[in-house]
Order: C-alpha cells, then structure tokens, then sequence
C-alpha cells in the first residue's frame, strides 16, 4: 500500500536544523522513505524533533505530532484507538519515534504499556547513546567507558561504568513479534527491516544505531563509517528477534578490535592513554560476549595506521 | 429539590443512581470514541462502568487500559489529534501525573473532556474530598466546571463536549465533581435518551486532524517572538467560553427542560449584607443554611462559582455588588499564601466598592463542613475576621491548644 521511493522528495525535507553529519536525522530519513507516505508519525521531544519542526516550518511530509518527551508511544496508542474506533485502521501506519533517553529511559513505562496491550504500532528508537539534546548526558543505552557531561572522566572514574541497557530483550521479554537492531552504517539493511516491520501486525521495535558527531566527538565525515566499526567490532551487532528468537544476524567479513571504534571518538579519548588497559579489555570482552552470542567470525588482527 | 424543577416529560426518565453511574451513562451517550483512564479512588466507578457498558457492546468505544493516568491522558491526545470525541477521568495524584500532558492537550488546542472526582493530594495519603487536585492545574489552560449535584454533574458532561469542540474554544474541559460526596452517593437523576443528546450534541467535527491524506506537523516549537502569542489565543478562546457556557446551558434547557450550566448561581442575593462564595457540593449545605440565617433574619446569601476557569470576573463582581461582607470557603490551600478562590474574588472586585473578603480554609481532606462550621464563618465574618482562617481546626491535636 505504501507509495514507492520518490528520491527526489524524501519525506524528511531538506532545510531542517541537524548538525552536519548526524546520524539521527538521516536514520529518520531512510527510516520513513522505506515506510512511504500512508502514516502517521508521532515523535518525542529530542534532537529529531527539534531540528525538524521550529514554527513555522516542519520537515515532516507525513502527518506527524510530537507531544512530550516520555509518553510518544501512549501517544501512537491513541492515534491507532482512533483509527480503529473511526474506521480509518487502513488510511495508515502508525510509527512512534524517539530518542535513545526517551525510549529506554522515562519513556520506558508508557512503551512497556503499549507493547504489553499490543498496539499496532512501530517504535522506533534513534539510539545515538546520550541525551543529546539538552547536551550529551548519560542515558541508560550510553556504553561502558564513554564520556558524557554526567559521566566525565576524572581522577577516580573512567566514564560510564553501567553497561547499556539491553532493550531488545526488554522490548522482546513483551511477546513482541518483531524486534529488530539496525544502523545507518547499513541503509539497505535499515529499511529492509523498516519494510519487514511494517508488514508485522502488532507492535513491533527497531532500534538504529545513529552516531552523533557532536556528543561522539568525531569527525563528521566519519558518521557512517563508525557506524559500520561499531558493527564490525562487535560492539553493536545487527540481529532481529522473531518472537524472541535470533532469526538474522548481519555477517561481518572480519572482526576488528574495538579500538579501531572507540579510537576516532572524543568520548572515548582517555582509554586510550597509558593506565586505562584495564578499562579497555572491559569494552573489548563486551565485543567478544557480542561476538560469541551473535555468532561473528574470530578477531582479525589489524595493523593500526596512525 | 432536583424532582420540582424538572418538566414532568423527563420525570420518565428519572432513576436512583450513584453519581459515578450518572456521569458514566452520560459520556455512554456522548458516544466518545476513544476512552483511556487509570484507576485512583473515588474516580473507578465512573470507568469501570464504561468499560462494562463496552464489555456489553452497548458503547461502540475503544477503551485503552493504559498503565498510568500520564498515558492516559497521552492517549486522549493522540486520538483527539487523529480526530476522535475522547474521555478520560481521574483523582489527585492522577490528576497531578497527568498535568504535565494537560498542559499539552491545551496548548495543542485539543477538546478532551475529563472528569475530576476531586480528592485531596498526599502527604498525607488521604483518599476524601478537596479541591487541590483541579486547583493545581488551574492555570494549564483547561476550562474547569464544579457541579454541585449528581444531575448538575451529568448534565454539565453533555454541555463539556459541545464547549470544548466548539472551534472558537477547542481546550480541553474539566467536570469536577466532589470525590465520594458526588461520586458515591446515590440520588435522583434524570438521564437523557440517546436520541435527546444525539440532537443536542452533534458528531465532533474536528478542525485539524492526523490523515496522510492531509498531512500536517502538530506540537512543533517555537520561538519567543510567537510563544506569547500562542498563550494570547488560548486566553481569547477562554473569554469566548465565558459567552459560550451560560449560552450552552441555555440551550441545553431548550433540549432537556432544566438548566445546569452557566457561570455562577446566585442564591437568595438580593438585599443581601453577607455572602458565601463557594464551588461545588459544600454549596448545597450553604443553601440549607442561608435559608435557616434567613429565618432569623440575617440577610445572607450565596455565590456558587460554576465554571472556574474561565473566571467569570464580571459575573463575580456584579453578583457581589453591594454586599458588606463575604466568606469565601476554600476547599484548598495555598500553603504559605492567602486563599486560591479568594485571590480571583478579590481580583474580580478591585477597583469597585469593595466588601470586606474573609478566606476560610474548610473541609480539607474529606473533613466535614458542617451547618454549623458555616454559622461559624459567619459569626467570624461579622467580628471582622482575619485575613485567613482556618474552620474546625483542632489545635489540641497537635498540642497548641494551651496558649
Ligand atoms: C519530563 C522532561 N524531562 C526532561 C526533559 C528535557 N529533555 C528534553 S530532550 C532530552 C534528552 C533527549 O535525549 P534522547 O531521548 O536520547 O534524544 P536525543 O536528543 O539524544 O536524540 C531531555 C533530557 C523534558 N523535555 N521533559
Ligand atoms: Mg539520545
């Protein structure tokens, strides 16, 4: 039912205010071009929403909403309760969409409710690993290591020290039918699974990794690069649960170790100094866990070019 | 008292209800399309009823069980904005989690109409009767109408939904009505027929909806050069509903031969030296007892304030024209301030010949506010009471009853 690609207009408009080379903005865009244009959007407030709708102006080509920050998914669930009490369940697809910190964070409760009564509902989450709008604090998806405003390194702390919150597993733990992880490293891979969603009656999750130059601390040509290192290292595997189960996970050609990742981000600066080895191996036996639960080939040896 | 006014047509439909079953019966027959509530004492009674009248197919709504009253009124949002005629109810600490997202409702200019069964907030945890809750969202920009009775309750829900989807208003409207006081006890109240609210209440018409057939961007951002204008419109749409509520209560008494609407009541007024101001189901007590200080020749009245927000300054002010003295019971407090009610009474009559405004906290927390607390008042009023006073406080409970 969807109407097909129109490349010259995506449904995320030009003109909006993101920072060159975010991650989010452009996961939203090919997020909602492989949905096309019969749905209903409703957002959480968050970089995406800020840099996409100042008064008077809107990117959203779609029929979109943003209320609060944490009830976007009571918010979808509303949206779907009309169209089915008006007769309108076929006019579209209802999407929620928010940030890593409105998701896994104070939005958590709201999507717990509305994946437990089974809306049919796609979630979102634009996992760029902090709250980046009020200017990179931690969240509960932020990996071990990195340094946020609320997790700075100092003279007794090397950053986060709470391992990231496995939300799929949450998510999955509902009896959803259909969790996926994805990144903007892989746009094919993305909007397969954005297609594959949309097809599942239900409520359904994808979770896009999507870096941010600004609280990463990168280069901003490198977004989609890191966003591939982050996958190849292990560090952010690309899997989808199927009824809880692993059904697909994307084949990496190598394993690279996590410095070639953590090695161009500003947040992950001071474990690459001499005294952080131990730190380190930590992020490095993450990986491997990854690794071994996900199936990827053993660790390549790479010759670090400096 | 309700019986006497009644055309004998709709004596027919007269029943015994509990007020929570009155106000049910009602919204049943305001056919909402989306109803999402969470439960908190006293309001359950009025949404497990619904949800047995969907249970029976007798109401074609969907009925989202949500997790917290936050996503229930977040789901009230979203089906409003997708164009559905939505309900919602709750109490106190519900109230208060969902006041961030009536702030949102309002702000996006959208017509939910819900209930407060008015319960006090903890600590401590008390589950009886204030009005703290609907006091505390007063300024988010919902139009607030206290019913004094069951019937007044009912009916002023069918009048809610035509107020708040009229597009000069589109803001969400708020029914108080007194927990257990209203909400639990059982009166005479006459429902209307289906056929009677469908020809006073036609299908909501929304001005602006979700459809990809349209699409639009709502609850976008904005700067300060448009902030404050945004708050202009929403204020302006407050004055229309100040000329809309007495004219729906109008025309409700066309539909349904009774009139339970409008902005304030006045009771036994004329001539009167002495008045109590009050909202709510305390002012059928004050009415008993107006007409008992009458009897002995006092010369007292009542104000009952209908609609709260918006506050009908200039009813208020003409109503109190003349009168010497005024009491204004407050079912809520301010704490480290002097009277919530009191402040826009006092607003409404500055710059005219002004009586002297005594504030009198009562029946905080479920306290009863009795004939003879109200006798009280009025003997504290005539001795020039102080600027704020307390009405049955006990200071021998908390030992300060010494000096
Ligand atoms: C109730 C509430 N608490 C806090 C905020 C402030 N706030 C707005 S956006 C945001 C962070 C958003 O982080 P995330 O969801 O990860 O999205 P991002 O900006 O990173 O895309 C915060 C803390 C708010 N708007 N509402
Ligand atoms: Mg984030």
């Amino acid at each position: 039912m969807n109407t097909p690609l129109d490349r010259a207009e995506p449904l995320i408009a030009p003109g909006h205010s993101a920072c060159v080379g975010c991650g989010e903005v452009l996961g939203a865009r090919l997020c909602l071009d492989a949905a096309g244009k019969d749905v209903i959007v409703t957002g959480a407030t968050g970089c995406l929403e800020i840099t996409t709708s100042r008064y008077p102006e809107s990117s959203w080509r779609v029929p979109w909403i943003h209320s609060l920050f944490e009830n976007t998914a009571a918010v979808a669930a509303g949206i779907e309760a009309a169209l089915k009490a008006l007769g309108r369940q076929d006019e579209a697809k209802v999407i929620a969409h928010g940030g890593d910190g409105a998701t896994a964070d104070i939005g958590l409760q709201a999507l717990s409710g509305m994946l437990e009564r089974g809306h049919d509902v796609l979630y979102i989450c634009f996992d760029n690993e902090a709250y980046m709008n009020t200017g990179v604090q931690r969240s509960s998806l932020t990996p071990v290591g990195a340094r946020t405003m609320t997790t700075p390194p100092g003279r007794q702390s090397w950053g986060e020290v709470i391992p990231k919150k496995n939300m799929p597993a949450i998510v999955a733990a509902h009896g959803v039918p259909y969790v996926a992880v994805a990144s903007v490293g892989y746009p094919q891979d993305l909007q397969k699974k954005m297609k594959k969603a949309l097809a599942v009656r239900g409520p359904k999750y994808l979770q896009v990794h999507v870096p941010c130059p600004l609280g990463w601390a990168f280069d901003t040509s490198l977004t989609i690069k890191l966003a591939q290192l982050a996958v190849q290292t292990a560090l952010y595997p690309l899997y989808e649960l199927e009824n809880g189960t692993v059904t697909e996970v994307r084949k990496v050609g190598r394993r690279l170790p996590v410095e070639e990742y953590l090695k161009p981000q500003g947040r992950f600066r001071h474990l690459l100094r001499p005294g952080a080895e131990k730190e380190l191996a930590l992020i490095q036996a993450l990986a491997d866990a990854n690794a071994q639960r996900f199936g990827y080939p053993p660790l390549s040896s790479v010759t670090v070019n400096k | 008292m309700v019986v006497l006014s009644q055309k004998s047509a709709s004596l027919l439909h007269m029943e015994v209800l509990e007020g929570s079953r009155a106000v049910a019966e009602v919204v049943k027959r305001c056919r909402p399309h989306v109803i999402s509530a969470y439960p908190i004492t006293p309001q359950t009674h009025i949404v497990e009823n619904l949800a047995q009248m969907v249970a029976d197919g007798e109401l074609a709504s969907e009925f989202v069980n949500v997790e917290s009253e936050h996503s229930a009124a977040s789901v009230c949002l979203g089906a409003a904005a997708t164009g559905a005629r939505t309900y919602t109810a709750t109490s106190s600490q519900g109230l208060a989690l969902m006041s961030e997202v009536l702030y949102n409702i309002a702000g996006l200019r959208l017509p939910v109409v819900l209930t407060c069964a008015n319960r006090t907030l903890s600590a401590p945890l008390s589950i009886w009767n204030d009005h703290q809750d609907s006091l505390m969202v007063r300024d988010a920009g919902v139009i607030q109408l206290f019913a004094e009775d069951c019937q007044e309750a009912a009916d002023m829900h069918i009048q809610a939904y035509k107020l708040a989807e009229d597009h000069r208003v589109l803001l969400p409207v708020m029914v108080a009505m007194d927990g257990f006081i209203l909400t639990h006890t059982f009166e005479p109240v006459t429902i209307p027929t289906q056929e009677e609210v469908d020809a006073f209440l036609p299908p909501y018409q929304p001005l602006h909806y979700l459809t990809p057939k349209a699409p639009l961007s709502m609850g976008t951002w904005c700067e300060p050069d448009k902030f404050l204008e945004v708050k202009y419109m929403m204020h302006q749409a407050m004055e229309v509903a100040l000329t809309l509520i007495p004219q729906i209560a109008e025309d409700f008494r066309r539909h349904f031969g009774r009139y339970s609407g409008g902005l304030i009541e006045e009771y036994r007024m004329d001539d009167a030296q002495t008045a109590f101001v009050a909202m709510g189901s305390l002012v059928t007590t004050i009415k008993d007892t107006v007409d008992e200080l009458r009897e002995e020749g006092h010369r007292v009245g009542l104000v009952k304030i209908r609609a709260y927000r918006p506050f009908p300054t200039q009813a208020v002010a003409r109503a109190l024209e003349g009168v010497e003295r005024v009491a204004v019971i407050e079912k809520a407090i301010s704490i480290g301030g002097v009277g919530i009610l009191a402040a826009d009474i006092k607003s409404a009559l500055y710059g005219r010949e002004r009586p002297m405004v005594g504030t009198f906290i009562a029946g905080l927390g479920g306290r009863d506010v009795t004939k003879d607390s109200l006798r009280w008042i009025m003997e504290r009023l005539e001795e020039g009471a102080t600027l704020q006073e307390f009405v049955d406080l006990n200071l021998s409970l908390i030992g300060d009853d010494e000096g």
